[in-house]
């Protein structure tokens, strides 16, 4: 049976499981007018029942899922001649790449060396063997877990107890699956950044200033040595972060004060919903909006005046990323401004202050720790954005800080080093994960600083 | 400030009156002069806001607009045996590899029968795009009686037809920068004057999937892609992140266990998309050996970005249902799951659907973590599985929008107004469900 008929079959064996533990606990009190004999209700009997049933046997599959293909490719490799299994790693990937293409159909087995097709055909063999336990297994665990279920209920039985306890387990074990996430985002990240670092020392990649990762398909090819100096693209991100800001922070922040504290609710209703449009558009049309539209017209308006844009600039992209992290600074401000209580507002004006100074000496200042905190969310924002630059910057790496030229940053780098199909285990394909992990410290440290400033300095007047 | 009558400031010789009153006349001056500084810097920011927005959108759709229609051309086609069939086998293998595109060029030459010479012809056939003599096969296929008759058939035009007829290619341009020769425009006027040559409501878009050929190409494998990858999203995020918020919200002990778990969401909130795709990559594929462009391992990834969003509006829903609730309940003496899940849930689940909707939406515009899990190959066939290789609709906007041809960026902007369609769609759903549902106590 295959793993998905077989998840079927255990959901079907659950819902019987439901209705034979159902059914027991009604008859063993002697029919529906017993019931009150009943520690829980014959439902709650049922469904102990068929989670006994089921969990574990779902839990096996799962496993069996996550663990066949590994375990299996390691049987065959085991089991291959000699001479393949000395293949330098790169031709051991490629010939574990055309097993697998075989496997999947891809590839018809006539097409490809009969060392490939053997093991290709073990594979196969082996999974029938073991879909085959893998269906005795799962089956047989769960009848037996339902018989013995079955045969332990009595009145006494405290069902509903044991359900609610099983079934906070397993709320439990759903929010985990954040932790899980970041756990599997830093070991991911980590362990494949620190090989990268085994080949590229850490000191270079991260205070190297030359930066170009060379096609390397075979390890002896010319060339294959890239340099893998980060800085520019640091440098780059940061540029185009910072024009992103110039643009963003000023319009966002006094967008929010004149929405919050001068314009008419009927101009807010319409204004502020009208701008919040902006952060629900997917950033795959900014970049195209930069690319079409706004990287041209800059390049026109350059050129009538004497300045050479690049095609790519840094100011495209940049003044497009602005655009979108405008509602996100201007939402985050409105909350602050709005936050502030009417009575400080109030005492400013008793003491002859206009609205402007109100706002600027009172108001502001007020809301200033959770403004910062926004515009540093907004920061990680844009140095995490990837598609308007991987659609409006450069790929050369240029050190400058001149935005008319073309910069690339880290995320196009992560980008173009890993679309396409290329060997996992290259220093090239590594140096994304190694850009991964300073993007995700970057952006955590920006996140919790954040959360500090606002934390820390948020004045109380309640 | 102090009184101007005051004698003791006009003993000092500090100031007269009159003086003080100049002062502060010009300093009130002053100060409302800045106070309409200030206004209009405000107003400013909110015309820029609203200019940025209308600029974008008239951009995208200026652009995009037109592809809904289509430069399609009438051919009068005579299905000739001798062609299609010279055995007479009529078996479906040989209809199949029969060289219909001799039908186009037989149909044009008849069409315009005083073009001679090689080159001239070539030009002639190059009016019709190569789909031209796949639809007349999909035509014998579905209906194989059609051999040895004739028929007016629409057939796609070429895309430098399509741009000609669309105003994008200028007539008055010199012949060495348009695609087209001048004797070819002249036939393609010919053909729009007799009404052969016309544009109709674009099937093609709608109907196929990529195509480097920009009249062929279309959204929906990208879409049956995304609908597949969404799904699997909804299914994964909406249980586990409703799960995950009622244990935090109703069932968690403070400790530090749960308090470790609750920063790690907010933060998971604010991490680029882009890790996401790398954690995909390096687990999912790398490590689970699932395969690369599928839509389950782009559901599952996408999962992973939801689910924080989906756990924190989910987490607000349940905290907006009042306590008074949850203690009647505990009154009548229902257990702490039997309370969640009879009276708590229901209450809180416009909420919830509303926060998914709202995660979904966001997962729908997704498209960094899809190129890392390799969601950017050139697909022609629509995905029937969550298996099959398949692109997502944003990534199909960022394949075209790389590509050169003119018409490749009408398609761009086509699919990013069906995507912006969609995010509509949902968008609204949530704000009706939001109006409608949500209840305030």
């Amino acid at each position: 049976m295959t793993p998905s008929l077989l998840l079927v079959v255990v959901v079907a064996m659950s819902v019987v499981a439901f209705w034979v533990g159902k059914g027991r606990s009604i008859a063993i009190v002697g029919g529906t007018r017993g019931i009150r004999q009943l520690h829980s209700l014959p439902g709650h009997y049922g469904l102990l029942t068929a989670l006994w049933c089921g969990l574990p046997a779902l839990l096996v599959i799962g496993l069996w899922l996550a663990f066949q293909d590994g375990l299996l490719l390691r049987l065959v490799s085991s089991h291959l001649p000699p001479e393949i299994r000395a293949l330098p790693a790169a031709e051991f990937g490629l010939f574990v790449n055309d097993v697998r293409n075989v496997i999947a159909g891809n590839l018809p087995p006539a097409q490809v060396s009969p060392a490939t097709a053997a093991a290709a055909a073990e594979y196969l063999e082996l999974r029938r063997v073991a879909r085959l336990a893998l269906t005795g297994l799962v089956l047989a665990m769960g009848v037996v877990a339902a018989l013995v279920v079955r045969g332990r209920i009595h009145p006494e039985l405290r069902a509903r107890n044991s359900v609610e306890i099983i079934l906070e387990g397993l709320l439990f074990l759903c929010s985990l699956i954040a932790v899980l996430t970041t756990v599997g985002i830093i070991l991911s990240v980590v362990f494949e950044a620190s090989r990268f670092f085994g080949v590229v020392p850490v000191g270079e990649f991260l205070f190297g200033t030359r930066w170009s990762p060379q096609m390397a398909i075979r390890a002896d090819q010319v060339g294959s040595s890239g340099a893998f100096g980060a800085v520019p693209l640091f440098a780059g991100t940061l540029l185009i972060s910072a024009v992103a800001m110039v643009v963003a922070v000023p319009v966002g922040l006094f967008s929010a004060i004149y929405l919050a504290e001068y314009a008419p609710q009927r101009v807010r209703r319409l204004v502020k919903p009208l701008l919040e449009v902006l952060a629900g558009v997917p950033t795959v049309v900014y970049g195209f909006f930069a690319v079409v539209t706004v990287g041209p017209a800059l390049r026109a308006w350059g050129e009538a005046l004497g300045l050479d844009v690049a095609g790519e600039s840094a100011l495209a992209a940049g003044l497009v990323m602005g655009i979108m992290i405008i509602p996100f600074v201007s939402s985050l401000a409105d909350d602050m401004i709005t936050a502030v209580p009417q009575s400080l507002r109030d005492g400013a004006y008793a003491l002859g202050a206009t609205r402007s100074e109100t706002i600027k000496q009172v108001v502001l200042r007020a809301a200033l720790p959770g403004i910062v905190g926004g515009v540093l969310l907004a920061i990680s924002r844009a140095i995490g954005e990837t598609m308007i630059v991987v659609m409006a910057a450069g790929l050369a790496a240029n050190l400058t800080a001149n935005p008319l030229e073309a910069v690339t940053t880290v995320t196009v780098q992560i980008v173009t080093l890993l679309v396409g199909d290329q060997e996992f285990d290259s220093p090239k394909t590594l140096a994304a994960f190694a850009l991964g992990l300073v993007l995700f410290v970057a952006t955590l440290v920006l996140n919790v600083v954040a959360l500090y400033v606002v934390r820390r300095y948020r004045e109380q007047y309640d | 400030m102090s009184s101007t009558t005051d004698p003791a400031a006009a003993a000092s010789g500090q100031r007269t009156a009159a003086e003080t009153q100049a002062i502060v006349e010009r300093s009130l001056r002053r100060r409302y002069r800045a106070e309409k500084r200030f206004q209009a810097y405000g107003i400013a920011a909110v015309l820029a806001g609203v200019l940025f927005v209308v600029f974008l959108f008239g951009s995208i759709f200026s652009q995009g607009a037109s592809v809904f229609r289509q430069s399609y051309l009438r051919l009068q086609v005579f299905y000739d045996p001798a062609v299609i069939d010279p055995a007479g086998t009529r078996l479906a293998d040989d209809l199949a590899t029969a060289d219909y595109q001799a039908l186009v060029r037989e149909s044009l030459r008849k069409r315009f029968p005083d073009v001679e010479g090689r080159a001239a012809l070539r030009k002639l056939y190059a009016v019709a795009s190569g789909a031209a003599a796949v639809e007349l096969q999909q035509r014998v296929a579905a209906d194989p009686t059609l051999i040895g008759r004739s028929e007016r058939v629409w057939v796609l035009a070429d895309d430098a037809v399509d741009m000609l007829l669309k105003g994008e290619t200028r007539r008055d341009s010199a012949e060495e920068e348009r695609r087209l020769t001048d004797e070819q425009v002249a036939w393609i006027d010919a053909l729009a004057a007799d009404g052969s040559l016309a544009l109709r409501f674009n099937r093609a878009f709608f109907g196929n999937g990529d195509s480097r050929d920009p009249e062929q190409a279309g959204v929906r494998g990208a879409l049956f892609g995304s609908f597949l990858t969404l799904l699997i999203t909804l299914l994964l995020s909406f249980p586990i992140g409703v799960a995950a918020a009622v244990y935090l919200e109703e069932f968690a002990p403070r400790n530090r266990l749960t308090d470790v778990i609750e920063v790690n969401i907010n933060n998971l909130a604010a991490v680029p998309s882009i890790v996401f795709g790398l954690l995909g990559l390096a687990v999912f594929i790398a490590y689970f050996g699932l395969p690369r462009s599928a839509p389950l391992v782009g559901g599952l990834v996408l999962t992973l970005l939801t689910l924080p969003t989906i756990i924190i509006a989910s987490r607000a829903a349940l905290k907006a249902v009042p306590p008074s609730i949850r203690e009647a309940a505990f009154g009548m003496g229902a257990s702490r799951l039997q309370t969640v899940a009879h009276h708590v849930l229901p209450l809180a689940m416009p909420g919830m659907l509303t926060g998914a909707i709202i995660g979904m939406a966001r997962a729908l515009g997704e498209s960094a973590p899809l190129l890392m899990i390799g969601m950017v190959a050139f697909i022609v066939d629509v995905p029937k599985g969550v298996l099959d290789p398949s692109t997502a609709l944003p990534v199909q906007v960022f394949l075209w929008s790389d590509l050169p041809e003119r018409g490749f960026v009408e398609r761009t902007s086509g699919a990013i107004i069906v995507l912006l369609l969609f995010l509509l769609v949902m968008n609204a759903t949530a704000v009706v469900l939001r109006n409608r549902f949500e209840k305030r106590w």
